[in-house]
């Protein structure tokens, strides 16, 4: 973009096509005229999927390993997502071994997404460049430490559920493979060797000048007496509400005006955040002690409403994570592990179950009625994303004309640093209405 | 030294688990970017040219916008490359193709905002453009990836595996899960994944796509056998390859309520669609 040596602040038009470094395809446009704001969202250009539409008729021991296909990412959190659903339709439950074993797949997937958000889509904004690559040559042992969190991350799905992009062991009711007791062994040394490296991250991390940007908003998370929890649970809102899973449609609330433009997600206010700060700001008081720790390096205290330290409490939840993984190891090693066939369903007429993780970027809902044939008659999905939409363009909306005074390429760098913020996981396309933002 | 060869990755429709791969391949082989210039990679990175010799393309062309996005691409690489399942074969977008185009958006979106997203059947990127070679898979395997650029940074041309998955399953001492009473694809699906799934205890779904002269009605026997109804059997064949069946004119039916809300006799529920707004703002 040219710059202009004097800046026209009553008539600011930004177009940014394809946000880069955030997964799917997303443009922040900005319509300022005659000093008015016109205009300003996140449009969602991804192409549609329909995996709902699609999972009708299909047996429901597809639905985890169709539904993974919604996300590269997210893969294991939808198949968790997916097979609670199930599961609570078929009135399964699942071992303790399973849900032990489901927590360690979550971790590495938790892990696998921040590590590559914070270092490889986050950290060059703050240094510098425009990716990683470019840091493989100017900050080597940097990229060496991502790739090395990373890898251990990918390995511990792997060593449970085959591989991380797309699980296969996972299934309705438990697992169909199990490592050796000598593998998970060798997993527990390897976390133990992570400590040093996530130290450096929230070294790292806590060097970076965050944007103070803040706007107050509600925060919704899943929440569990006595853990940081990630699966299962019920829904916890910042302003003081608790929900069973069923009640799941009534939080979304997705909505749409006359107008067919948008209605956001929303439950108590006008939208709400789901994703690391949200989770944080509900239940820091169960992270472990260094993820504590962490939290005060970075400069987090709950309740935090700055957006783009939601890449802060990205980090505080890698220390979670692995300190987390390394006792559930200890677990899983101190009960042994047995084969178990996966726990049989009970089948009847029109079942209907609610499925939810707290995937890496919030809380996701899976819904399905299951008929007594076992094929899927209904299905439903909430993404994470989908729900920060009205968020992100209230966020937008707020930061816009405070940066008015600056030149254009860095009011656009700011807003993508902020859409970035919310790690916006786009591909995962299954519902996208909420984007035009239009006369409100 | 002649100059490094320029390579662009391009998504479409898809979940973008196979750029992933890509990445999760240069934990181990950062290597391979000494002999490459990436220089377009959107999920990863923003620096991009236009200028470029070998395209990766992950997703299927769902929308005819995609078909004009395709073109461009082809018309700047000298070597198009379909990465993974969804462009390869169609993949899980092609699930979709089962219903009227109508019925699936209307069941998302609701029945005024169904046009909101244009969206017609999902294609492998070789309907719409001429692709040079595929690397298969849902996701794609790292290690093939890796073989198949080796390969072609050498200017020769990669060679798919052209026997079926059992072959790589014996290789690998599984047990036949077929023999066990697990329904797997493995005999009508090319091998080439070294048999992932089977050895982690679940029968192949067919990611890869057929193996030559796949024997359908033989498939469909051992899975009768495992007393799988055929709309069952019609499910598992259709989960990555409907568009392949399709274009090998096999049979591969709609389920009972499919055919009839593509007749229009079936109520299109919205279950998974927005609500309307009823006057609260």
């Amino acid at each position: 973009m040219a710059k202009k040596k004097s800046v026209d602040t009553n008539n600011v038009k930004i177009n940014v096509h394809h946000v880069t470094r955030v997964e799917g395809h997303g443009n922040i446009v900005v319509d300022v005229t005659d000093g008015t704001l016109q205009k300003c969202e996140l449009e969602i250009v991804e192409a549609p999927r329909f995996f709902e539409a699609m999972l009708r008729g299909r047996p429901y021991s597809q639905a985890s390993h169709i539904t993974s296909r919604i996300c590269g990412i997210c893969a294991c959190g939808h198949a968790t997502a997916s097979l609670r659903a199930t599961e609570r339709a078929l009135k399964v439950t699942p071992s303790e071994q399973t849900q032990l074993i489901r927590k360690l797949v979550f971790h590495g997937e938790i892990l696998d997404s921040h590590i590559l958000h914070a270092y490889m889509l986050i950290a060059p904004d703050f240094l510098g460049v425009g990716s990683v690559i470019p840091l493989a040559s100017s900050h080597p042992e940097v990229v060496m430490r991502a790739l090395r969190m990373k890898k251990f991350s990918g390995d511990l799905c792997a060593a449970f559920a085959g591989r991380h992009t797309h699980p296969i062991a996972m299934t309705v009711g438990g697992f169909t493979h199990y490592p050796t007791l000598e593998e998970v062994e060798a997993l527990r040394a390897r976390a133990e060797t992570l400590v040093a490296d996530v130290d450096a991250t929230v070294e790292l991390f806590g060097t970076l000048p965050w944007p103070a940007f803040e706007r107050e908003t509600e925060f919704i998370a899943l929440v569990h007496p006595d853990e940081y929890g990630f699966i299962d649970g019920k829904i916890g809102s910042s302003d003081g509400f608790e929900l069973d899973l069923d009640e799941y449609r009534s939080v979304t609330n997705e909505r749409l005006s006359p107008h067919s433009t948008a209605k956001h997600a929303a439950f108590n206010r006008d939208s709400y955040m789901v994703g690391a700060l949200a989770r944080y700001n509900l239940k820091h008081e169960h992270l472990h002690p260094r993820a504590k720790a962490a939290a005060e390096h970075l400069g987090l205290s709950a309740p935090c409403f700055r957006p783009y330290l939601n890449s802060a409490a990205q980090v505080v939840e890698i220390v979670h994570c692995v300190d987390d993984t390394i006792m559930l190891l200890d677990q899983l090693l101190e009960r042994g592990i047995e084969w178990e066939d996966p726990a049989p369903v009970t089948l009847s007429p029109g079942a209907r179950g609610v499925g939810a993780a707290d995937v890496p970027r919030g809380i996701l809902f899976h819904e399905y009625q299951i008929g007594e044939e076992g094929f899927i008659e209904e299905a439903n999905c909430i993404i994470p994303t989908a729900q920060n939409l009205g968020n992100i363009d209230l966020d937008l909306r707020a930061l816009v004309p405070t940066l008015l005074s600056e030149p254009a390429d860095q009011i656009t760098h700011k807003l993508e640093m902020l859409v970035r913020a919310y790690d916006p996981c786009i591909s995962c396309s299954t519902h996208f209405l909420n984007v035009e933002f239009v006369g409100k | 030294m002649p100059a490094k060869p320029k390579i662009a990755f391009f998504d479409f429709s898809s979940c973008e688990g196979c750029q992933l791969t890509v990445i999760d391949a240069l934990q181990t082989h950062l290597g391979l970017l000494d002999q490459v210039e990436i220089v377009q990679f959107r999920e990863a990175m923003t620096e991009k040219q236009d200028t470029y010799q070998i395209a990766f393309v992950e997703g299927s062309c769902t929308r005819e916008a995609d078909e004009d996005r395709l073109r461009a691409i082809r018309k700047q690489a000298a070597v198009v490359v379909a990465l993974g399942a969804c462009a390869h074969l169609g993949g899980v977008n092609s699930m979709k193709n089962r219903w009227a185009i109508g019925n699936v958006q209307t069941y998302v979106y609701g029945e005024k905002n169904k046009e909101t997203y244009p969206s017609y059947p999902a294609r492998p990127i070789s309907a719409v453009i001429n692709v040079d070679a595929a690397i298969p898979g849902c996701p794609i395997d790292r290690f093939e990836f890796l073989h198949i650029v080796q390969m072609m940074l050498q200017g020769r041309v990669p060679k798919l595996p052209d026997y079926p998955l059992c072959v790589e399953c014996k290789l690998s001492e599984n047990a036949c899960l077929n023999t066990l009473g697990k329904p797997c694809l493995g005999p009508i699906t090319r091998a080439g994944c070294n048999a992932i799934c089977t050895t982690y205890g679940d029968g192949c779904e067919g990611c890869r796509g057929f193996a030559p002269e796949p024997n359908f009605e033989y498939m469909r026997e051992i899975l009768r056998g495992h007393g799988l109804s055929e709309t069952e059997i019609d499910a598992r064949f259709t989960m990555f390859n409907h568009y392949q069946l399709q274009q090998m004119g096999e049979d591969a039916p709609l389920s009972p309520e499919g055919l009839q809300s593509l007749n229009g006799e079936l109520p299109t529920s919205t279950f998974a669609a927005p609500k309307e707004a009823e006057g609260h703002g």
